[in-house]
């Protein structure tokens, strides 16, 4: 998967589970190439993580991951010094060297706690970085990412820069909550992911639950798409379609009717005001129950 | 098109994808998208990795590495659209290249019910050169006819509706009826819209032919460059503004909170700090800031002389409503009324403007906005709760209809406030003109701005966090 083309990068992503559209194949096959940070954002719920993890198991590098929040910082993010460690190393003694000594001595690798960031750098083996929901951090996080983003490296006051060994594929997802600096876009490719389209859910869906019919699976993503058309706090992710696709294969559903719907609908929908607009503008249209036909 | 996938050559300048693509990137900072250097840099790395022939692949190499937003993705999308359209078109010009003789060839042997089969199947496989190629069929099948109005927006239409195509919506139920094998599946309607921008483009492609002269090019249009939406468009865009507005308001909070700037010595905790170091204060302790909570009162007039504009500002109050917690709005006309309560137990805007204008109770009697009531109203009902950090946003055409304006009560709301921005219906031209007194308000005011489109709006939203108003 390092190198060929951007078809084969999406049939590596496909073997390992990972149904990508002709753009997230090609930013993927680029990252790899150009040795470049991916941006990807999109609304929740649409495999921007997933991404991440499926290029992991497709490339067969290790996944790292960051996962931000606010008031996540570089002691958590990057790394931190054993501060314990480093007591106990002076206070066992120091006969060697005086003071230089201990001073070259507790500002080592030894006494270094690696974060995340600092492990992907570090790594001997290539890895794959997530650092997930950028947008909830703050922008001075951003700005600290920066020097990672573009040159692969960590300075730390006490050592100097720390390189990366190993080019590892960067890949920041971010839920559009908060507009990212320019110079952290700059640095990164740009990829928007939406909502499949019908075909592709069809198939990611067929996918996670092979046992449902090819009719039932058109249905119900045809009723997902009926649901995310509607004004909602928070309109049905892959992941929920998926959800809902093996709660009816438990059910033992044939069609989508408005009983079914109404009986299930909580695994798509998950607000109170959604579930009211949801069974009143789409339960209706899905109609009495039928007989088979 | 079918010439050289390295599209076509600059007219004066040196040959070459290159230069191209520089004025290409060029077109897109024109129309706002920041392309920076780095990026144009990133997109020549990115397009040494793919084969320049595929298409979508090179389209999409350039557009992960220069369009950064997925607003900026629907500029790129348009403007790549159109930029490698003309540029083709202009090259074919200067080489004196028609594709006149061989575009009718096909058209004279195939029947319309061939062609509509064709055509449903390109579509519906998503066969874009195929569906290219029938275009050219369709409009040289109808051109033969004589049926072309000249008009390429009524000619594609009058194409797609002789062809007999419109996007399904058939439920799938019936396809277990009889009549099944003989009903065609159903075309997407995205898929027709595919179909319709190719017939579109083959229609200039024919008019730039004939003529042999580009249309001048022009800026996008405000309409072409907002992501499409649902019906209820304005209202989208009227979100989107805020939305906007309300993460700038969020990320300026952040940057105010930096360490340096004007910080307090927490005392107490500095002498806590202190024992440490056997109660000499070796480390300040300072005072946490607190970012900035924006505080928001909103007045809005709904009187008849801003009918138009009320439905807009409904709408803003109500986006602003979903953005803000800490948000009480109003409406006037005579008499203020508070309806946050409205807007907090409403989503839906239509029931929100209903029980607007059946319970505000805001008209007295004549119906017509009295400003200087409002303001001394305003002023007994709220000041208490008025400090430096709220911010007074009016929504309304100050027209005070012949009634004392009372300036110097709204000056006592500015001065309270911490800061108090007008948002006026009516263009600049026309403020202080008849009975409006825009200029004894605007005096109190930290920014009195025209607002009657979403653009204005954004601009607003712009200088109120502290960036640069965008061009008119």
């Amino acid at each position: 998967m390092v190198d060929g083309s951007v078809t084969e990068v999406k049939d590596a992503l496909a073997q390992v589970g990972y149904l990508a559209d002709e753009p997230a194949a090609l930013v993927s096959f680029l990252a790899q190439r150009l040795g470049k940070p991916v941006l990807v954002e999109g609304p929740a719920g649409v495999g921007k993580t997933e991404l991440a993890k499926a290029l992991s198991r497709a490339t067969g590098r290790e996944l790292v991951r960051l996962q931000c929040y606010e008031g996540l910082d570089e002691s958590k993010a990057m790394y931190e010094w054993n501060y314990r460690k480093q007591l106990l190393r002076i206070q066992a003694g120091g006969d060697q060297g005086g003071w230089d000594g201990v001073q070259d001595d507790i500002f080592s690798e030894e006494f270094l706690l690696t974060r995340p960031l600092m492990k992907a750098i570090s790594s001997p083996e290539p890895v794959v970085l997530l650092i997930d929901e950028i947008d909830k951090t703050d922008q001075e996080f951003e700005a600290m990412l920066l020097e990672l983003l573009s040159d692969f490296q960590i300075t730390i006051p006490e050592l100097g820069q720390i390189s990366a060994t190993t080019m590892p594929i960067v890949v920041l997802t971010s839920n559009d909550s908060r507009e990212l600096t320019e110079a952290l876009k700059r640095r990164c490719l740009y990829l928007w992911l939406d909502y499949p389209e019908i075909e592709r859910e069809m198939e990611i869906v067929r996918l996670h639950a092979p046992e449902l019919s090819e009719t039932l699976t058109r249905r119900l993503v045809e009723v997902i798409r009926m649901v995310r058309g509607l004004d909602l706090k928070k309109p049905p992710s892959i992941a929920e379609s998926i959800d809902w696709a093996r709660t009816l294969l438990l059910m033992g559903a044939e069609d989508i009717d408005q009983e079914t719907f109404n009986q299930s609908m909580s695994i798509i929908v998950k607000h109170r005001t959604d579930i009211d607009l949801v069974a009143e503008r789409v339960g209706v249209k899905l109609g009495a129950p039928t007989q088979a036909g | 098109m079918a010439g050289s996938p390295y599209g076509p050559k600059a007219d004066p300048g040196p040959p070459g994808l290159a230069p191209k693509l520089l004025a290409f990137c060029e077109e897109l900072r024109s129309e706002g998208v920041a392309v920076g250097t780095s990026e144009i840099l990133d997109a020549f790395a990115a397009l040494e990795q793919i084969p320049w022939t595929a298409r979508e692949d090179f389209r999409e190499a350039l557009a992960t590495t220069i369009a950064k937003s997925q607003e900026d993705r629907r500029v790129f999308e348009l403007l790549f659209e159109r930029y490698f359209f003309r540029a083709t078109e202009a090259e074919a010009i200067s080489h004196q290249i028609s594709e006149e003789e061989t575009r009718h060839e096909g058209g004279e042997r195939l029947d319309i019910d061939e062609l509509r089969e064709q055509i449903r199947k390109a579509i519906l496989d998503g066969d874009d050169a195929a569906m290219r190629d029938l275009a050219q069929l369709a409009i040289a099948a109808f051109g033969r006819r004589a049926e072309g109005s000249g008009v390429v927006g009524v000619d594609v239409q009058r194409i797609r509706r002789t062809l007999g195509l419109s996007a399904g919506t058939q439920p799938p139920q019936q396809q277990g009826q009889d009549n099944a094998a003989e009903e065609p599946p159903p075309i997407d309607r995205d898929q027709l819209n595919r179909f319709e921008r190719h017939l579109r483009r083959e229609l200039e492609r024919d008019l730039i032919e004939r003529t042999e002269t580009l249309p001048p090019s022009r800026p996008l249009a405000e309409l072409d460059r907002t992501l499409p939406t649902n019906p209820t468009q304005d209202l989208a865009a009227v979100h989107r503004a805020v939305g906007q507005m309300k993460r700038r308001l969020a990320t300026l909070g952040h940057e105010q909170r930096g360490r340096r700037a004007a910080q307090m010595v927490d005392v107490r905790r500095t002498m806590r700090a202190s024992l440490e170091t056997g109660g000499v204060p070796l480390r300040l302790r300072y005072r946490p800031k607190r970012p900035r909570r924006p505080e928001i009162y909103v007045l809005c007039d709904v009187s008849t002389s801003v009918t138009s504009a009320s439905v807009f500002f409904l709408s803003v109050l109500h986006a602003l409503h979903d953005s803000f917690r800490k948000l009480r709005s109003f409406v006037f006309i005579e008499r203020i009324s508070e309806v946050t309560e409205v807007f907090e137990h409403e989503r839906d805007f239509a029931k929100v403007a209903q029980r607007i204008s059946s319970e505000g109770g805001v008209a007295d009697v004549s119906g017509y906005t009295d400003y200087g009531r409002v303001w001394l109203e305003f002023l007994t009902e709220i000041s208490d709760d008025l400090d430096p950090r709220s911010t007074v946003i009016v929504l309304g055409d100050a027209r005070t209809n012949g009634r004392e304006p009372h300036a110097e009560v709204f000056a006592q709301v500015a001065e309270r406030a911490g800061r108090l921005f007008w948002l006026n219906p009516e263009p600049k031209l026309y403020w202080n003109y008849g009975d409006s007194v825009m200029a004894a308000y605007e005096r109190h005011c930290d920014g009195a701005f025209e607002c009657w489109t979403t653009r204005h709006l954004e601009n607003f939203v712009d200088v109120v966090a502290g960036g640069t108003p965008a061009a008119e």
